[in-house]
């Protein structure tokens, strides 16, 4: 069948919800039409892929296909008779000294988003950046990365950015634009810069910020605005309300006990958001004492008999034999674990209208509409009894989870989200206040920003003088505003009435049409700058390579205004730290710093607040149909429109690749008739958007949420004209939410591509969950169902084999993961893995080596929420193997199922007998082998695939073979936590182990021998390499859900 | 009925047959012949150089070890080409105005690499390293050949895969003293198998023919 047509059997939801609680349908679940077994899910369950529409009939991919044929036609025809076309080398004339040709470097460097540093080190080949790590040392990142971080890099080589300087849409020059420049200042400075403003995004930048105040004191009428289209305004004026000051709020999760998560999603997104997700999940690395026996040496059939002289396979190193402890030691280690009867974890409450990660890890997720969230705010504040502070509504678990946090005073903490009004974080800050949370799991500093301010008023009284006439000079430094302000503000017109306008950004984009002057800008990847972390940590950004395209900063265009035109970035920075220093020895200083990507004792030293009683007013009661405005969960803002790698990056709550859509919520759609595809106008505050519907089971009733960053225009190739612009809709009054919107199917389909339902394993408990106190009843739960149970390991044809070397192996903690999907783009970044496009992914043909599975457990409208990441499985016994007729699948002497891409000849078995549904098969030319400025972007280390060869996760067997090469030249054996697979790196809640099972000091062994531990599909007895741990949930007893 | 086949038949038949079977052999004598000749593998086959650089002269007569330019062969998995600074360490004093090292002066003077012509050149879905054979006691001659004797670099084996097995299967074969990797004109022992073992279990030498060793 073809997905495109849908022939949707539209779902009967009556019937759905029945099945659900009467527990017919899977425990389980993926989406609605898995429930509903619809003939669109079990195409998919039937056939990995199931769309078998030859290419050819695709009207829009007729040129490709051609393409394609005409290319496998020269090829099968000549590839085995022409010779190896000639290779030259190119040496250095003069060697740089650190360089050894062949092995990287790294550098640490620091990438700023939404006003909030995060320390990274880049790995550089030859002077060009291929991969982005989280710092160990930097605050925020612990040497974790989010996919933005990861995706970066593709940014920097992005063909689309901006090139050139333009002067009214014609090739210019920055000397021209610095001369032009110069004229406007000259006219300037007659009144003092009085027509004179500045627009930055969010600056945290201690050297931009000591420019632009120097530039202000050389024109003092002139203005400095800053918009941040997602940015933290809500917490800025909450803060004003309870402190009468702006502050920075950090929370200390490592110390708190119970976490109430006011639509938080701070595991997601949000100021140190990986410290957060690192501390939230140290305390859920639960290890307990009872053990499974643990048999290095016997996990083999009885009367093992070594299998038949195997030639081929790998001799075992000696000296690793030698080195292997006996295990006695072993009873030691676990020792270390507590007893189950003692295991305890933090409890998180999460308030919230949409799913979110964090709702997903929280014990009690309560689904509310985004009004009620304000309401249930006010509610727990009188509740804990915080003065002049009255409840209109009461949610009947705000007494039980009061009495929670009153329990755990000074070890609890109540975290808002960044687009709740300012009243909620006024009433979070009141509230954690007066539980003693102030100084232990919650401390105020000093905002990080330069100048911290309402950026909405900032933006509204740039605009007013816009329209008056007053504004002559504009310099946008950065940013999109044109895209990204507020519709109600029309900053359009405004900028129409603006004489002088010039746009500093990365691509020639929606706001760089209207300005005379577009200045493309250095990715930070190519320039000097500086940043703070969330807890105002200074990080150098040093550049990894010299500006692709020539382009110029915010910094530079500062020296210019300042007459010194020609002072390069790099002497920017150092000069402005060479000064506020202070340092005797600068040099040391500054290298030092620059090496760790931290400058010590720079994070802000806590303050204290006093939170002041103050009259906080309820929100008027919503009228009708509630909507609520978010940033896209992997485009943000549309800052990162233009990268494939995060359009394909199914999205953690809907897995939806290359759109947005109109989440709803399945009862609210039935009330109106409506289905997952129908398109729906909706107005509101006299504006109105057309886009397509989304159910989204555990969304919020009467409310639909709608998120930025798509429905772009001049973003680039891979973004323009997909998804709908939800700031068209979006006012400045209320920018997070709203209601009194009017929805109406306007009669046309769309189609969406998401992953929710391709790559099934039939509902057979891939999640396993036990609430702590099943857990303490029954330790084993995990493993001890009958189903379970898998084969006695005799029962297998194999014959079998000693794994006598190394045995990797790897487990993911599903108690510490928290579905960000970071892991999803460190691979991608990794392993060259090609982005496929949105029809493709429809077809269920996305190339990620890991997925991240989401399943609901429940009914529609409330259920929990699992995330699960799937890598391959490295079955020890592998389905895959046999039933490749060329040998191109084959198992390796440690335990590794190896893909060999030259014998592959694509008849794609090995995927059809794959239980996981973990193979990926090239059936185009996905990777892009034509556009240049690709090129340098690839990992060197690792094949690029071509089309018709199927691929996998190889547990990055190029970081196992460059660890193990280093060991073998120092005649020893690796270390436990030497070798890191990039998803491993990337996680900021450290759920991915990976290491040698054969050593049982390695945390890899114990982890795999903890009794929440336990294998997919064990039952069919494939053995594999990676493994569960199993989740635990600790519900409040007092709340009893319904 | 009348027969179909006449009497010359028979001859043409057994000829035919006989071609056919010759035919066949040729094709696969030819194709073999063609894979493993200097036609396809390059084997002996000289490439033209911007200079052509004697490493005979370089290493026998001047006796400069293979380290002085290679930089990078025990420490990465690429051997390195000398830098143009590293030629001109010694050229700028002698040989200062010879015309054949122009080229080199040229990079010299505007600062553009030279171009060399890969004589070694692996596929690219093969991930070689030079640093752990040249730290297990593979001496450069092994898969290099006497480059002490040659006027001009050519390649004395095929890089083929078997050829590679050949000693990932028995190392024992070919492994030498660590100390002798650099010296061109080693000779193994006679009785080089019964050393080899010894050298194979001293260094931890491991037969590693797993794919995923070198294909990644």
């Amino acid at each position: 069948m073809s997905a495109k047509n849908s022939e949707k059997t539209a779902l009967n939801l009556d019937q759905l919800r029945a099945r659900l609680e009467q527990g017919k349908g899977p425990q389980y679940w993926r989406s609605l039409e898995e429930v509903a077994e619809t003939p669109e899910f079990q195409a998919f369950l039937e056939d990995e892929f199931a769309d078998r529409t030859p290419d050819w009939l695709d009207p829009a991919n007729r040129r490709s296909f051609l393409k394609v044929m005409g290319a496998s036609l020269a090829l099968a025809g000549l590839a085995a008779c022409t010779k190896q076309p000639k290779e030259v080398i190119v040496p250095y004339v003069r060697q740089p000294e650190e360089f050894v040709p062949g092995r990287p470097l790294f550098y640490a460097t620091a990438m700023t988003m939404n006003g909030v540093g995060t320390g990274l080190l880049v790995e550089s080949h030859l002077g060009r950046p291929t991969k982005v790590e989280g710092n160990p040392d930097h605050p925020g990142s612990l040497g974790a990365t989010d996919y933005f971080q990861q995706a970066s890099v593709l940014q920097l080589y992005d063909p689309d950015r901006s090139q050139v300087v333009l002067n009214r849409g014609r090739i210019s020059s920055w000397i021209s634009f610095q001369s032009a420049l110069a004229r406007e200042l000259a006219e300037a400075d007659l009144d003092k810069g009085a027509g004179f403003r500045i627009l930055t995004e969010t600056v945290v930048s201690p050297t931009l910020g000591s420019q632009i105040q120097d530039f202000l004191q050389l024109l003092p009428a002139a203005k400095w605005h800053q918009w941040e289209p997602a940015g933290r305004h809500s917490a800025f004026s909450g803060a004003q309300a309870a402190f009468g000051r702006p502050v920075n709020t950090i929370y200390n999760l490592e110390n708190a006990d119970v976490i109430v998560s006011l639509d938080g999603g701070f595991l997601a997104c949000g100021p140190g958001n990986l410290r957060l997700a690192h501390d939230f999940a140290a305390r859920r690395h639960i290890l307990t004492n009872t053990q499974v026996p643990y048999k290095p040496k016997e996990d083999r059939q009885e009367g093992y008999q070594p299998g038949p002289a195997a030639p081929y396979r790998n001799q075992a190193a000696t000296h690793v034999l030698e080195d292997n402890s006996p295990p006695q030691q072993v009873s030691q280690v676990y020792a270390l674990g507590i007893s189950p009867d003692q295991v305890t974890q933090p409890r998180m409450y999460s308030v919230e209208a949409a799913p979110s990660p964090t709702g997903g890890m929280a014990d009690h997720r309560f689904v509310l509409k985004p009004s009620e969230i304000e309401a249930f705010a006010f509610a727990l504040a009188a509740e804990l009894g915080v003065s002049g502070v009255t409840a209109t509504s009461k949610h009947p678990a705000i007494p039980a989870i009061a009495q929670d946090l009153k329990a755990h005073t000074g070890r609890c903490v109540v975290i808002p989200g960044d687009f709740q009004p300012p009243s909620v974080h006024a009433l979070a800050h009141l509230v954690n206040a007066a539980l003693g949370a102030a100084g232990k799991t919650v401390t105020y500093t000093d905002p990080i920003e330069v100048r911290a301010e309402d950026q909405l008023a900032s933006i509204k009284e740039l605009i007013g003088e816009m329209n008056a006439g007053q504004v002559k000079t504009l310099l946008i430094l950065g940013g999109n505003p044109l895209y990204t302000v507020p519709a109600d503000l029309d900053f359009k017109s405004a900028l129409d009435k603006v004489p002088f306008r010039a746009h500093l950004a990365l691509y020639n984009d929606e706001t760089s049409e209207y300005c005379q002057w577009h200045v493309n800008e250095a990715h930070y990847l190519e320039t000097w700058s500086d940043t703070r972390a969330f807890d105002g940590t200074v990080s150098f950004v040093q550049p990894l390579i010299a500006p692709l395209y020539d382009g110029r900063t915010a910094n530079e265009i500062f020296t210019t205004l300042a007459g010194e035109a020609d002072k390069s970035p790099h002497d920017i920075v150092r000069e402005h730290w060479q000064t506020a220093s202070k340092s005797a020895d600068f040099e040391t200083y500054w290298q030092t710093a620059l090496h760790d990507g931290i400058v010590p004792n720079t994070s802000l030293a806590p303050i204290t607040v006093a939170a002041k009683p103050s009259a906080l007013t309820h929100a008027p009661a919503p009228q009708g149909l509630e909507i609520q405005f978010r940033p896209d969960p992997t485009i943000w803002d549309g800052a990162f429109s233009n990268l494939g790698w995060l359009q394909e990056c199914p999205k953690p709550e809907t897995k939806m690749t290359w759109d947005n859509a109109i989440w709803i919520s399945p009862a609210t759609a039935e009330q109106h008739g409506i289905a997952t595809g129908d398109d729906l106008q909706i107005k509101y505050q006299g504006r109105a958007i057309t886009g397509a519907a989304f159910l989204l089971p555990g969304h919020a009733n009467d409310t639909v949420t709608v998120h930025f960053g798509y429905g772009r225009t001049r973003g680039g190739k891979v973004c323009d004209e997909i998804g709908i612009n939800a700031y068209l809709l979006q006012t400045s009054d209320a920018p997070g939410q709203g209601s009194g919107v009017e929805i109406a199917k306007t009669g046309g389909t769309h189609y969406f591509s998401t992953t929710q339902h391709t790559q099934t394993m039939e509902s057979r408990e891939p999640v396993r969950t036990a609430t702590l106190e099943e857990f303490k009843k029954e330790p084993g739960f995990a493993t001890e169902k009958e189903d379970d149970k898998p084969l006695p390991k005799y029962l297998t044809l194999y014959p079998d084999y000693k794994y006598e070397g190394y045995k990797w192996g790897m487990t993911i903690d599903l108690n510490a993961c928290v579905g960000c999907s970071s892991c999803v783009i460190a691979c991608q970044a990794e392993n060259n893995i090609a982005v496929v496009g949105k029809a493709e992914v429809g077809k269920g043909r996305h190339m990620h080596w890991i997925r991240v599975d989401r399943y609901f457990k429940g009914t529609m409208d409330d259920p929990e929420l699992y995330f699960q990441p799937v890598p391959c499985m490295q079955c020890e016994n592998a389905p895959c193997e046999l039933v490749c007729p060329v040998a191109a699948t084959i198992h390796s002497g440690e335990g590794i199922n190896q893909m060999v891409y030259n014998r592959c000849v694509g008849t794609r078995y090995c995927s059809n007998n794959c239980p996981y549904k973990v193979r990926r098969f090239n059936f185009l030319l996905y990777s892009d082998w034509s556009t240049e400025s690709y090129y340098p972007l690839r990992n060197p280390d690792v094949t690029v695939r071509s089309r018709g060869v199927m691929e996998k996760c190889t547990y990055c067997i190029q970081r196992i073979n460059a660890a193990k090469i280093e060991s073998e030249k120092e005649n020893r054996r690796i270390r436990d936590g030497e070798i890191v697979p990039a998803c491993a790196q990337a996680c900021p809640t450290r759920a991915i182990t990976f290491g040698d099972i054969n050593d049982p000091k390695s945390k890899v062994a114990q982890l795999k021998a903890q009794i929440r531990n336990y294998s997919l599909l064990e039952e069919l007895n494939t053995r594999p390499r990676t493994t569960y741990l199993a989740r635990l949930r600790n519900p409040n007893p007092e709340i009893e859900k319904g | 009925m009348s027969q179909i086949f006449y009497r010359g038949t028979n001859t043409i038949a057994k000829v035919s047959i006989v071609t056919i079977v010759f035919l066949v052999g040729a094709l696969i004598t030819a194709a073999y012949t063609l894979d493993r000749g200097s036609y396809n593998s390059d084997v002996a086959v000289v490439k033209e150089q911007p200079v052509p650089f004697s490493h005979k002269h370089h290493v026998t007569d001047d006796g400069i070890d293979c380290r002085y330019c290679h930089t990078s062969v025990e420490t990465s998995h690429y051997a390195g080409l000398p830098a143009t600074e590293i030629c001109m360490s010694c050229h700028s004093q002698i040989w200062s105005n010879a015309n054949i090292l122009e080229p080199v002066r040229a990079s010299w003077r505007s600062g553009e690499s030279i171009a060399w012509t890969r004589v070694h050149d692996l596929p690219e879905f093969v991930y070689f390293n030079h640093s752990i054979h040249v730290n297990k006691g593979i001496g450069c001659a092994s898969c290099h050949g006497r480059v002490d004797q040659m006027p001009l670099m050519f390649k004395v084996n095929t890089l083929y895969m078997n050829w590679c097995l050949d000693c990932h299967r028995e190392p024992e074969k070919y492994v030498r003293p660590r100390e002798q990797v650099f010296n061109m004109a080693y000779v193994p022992p006679a009785n080089q198998i019964e050393f080899g073992r010894k050298l194979v279990a001293e260094y931890h030498i491991q037969k590693l023919t797993d794919c995923y060793t070198c294909h990644r």
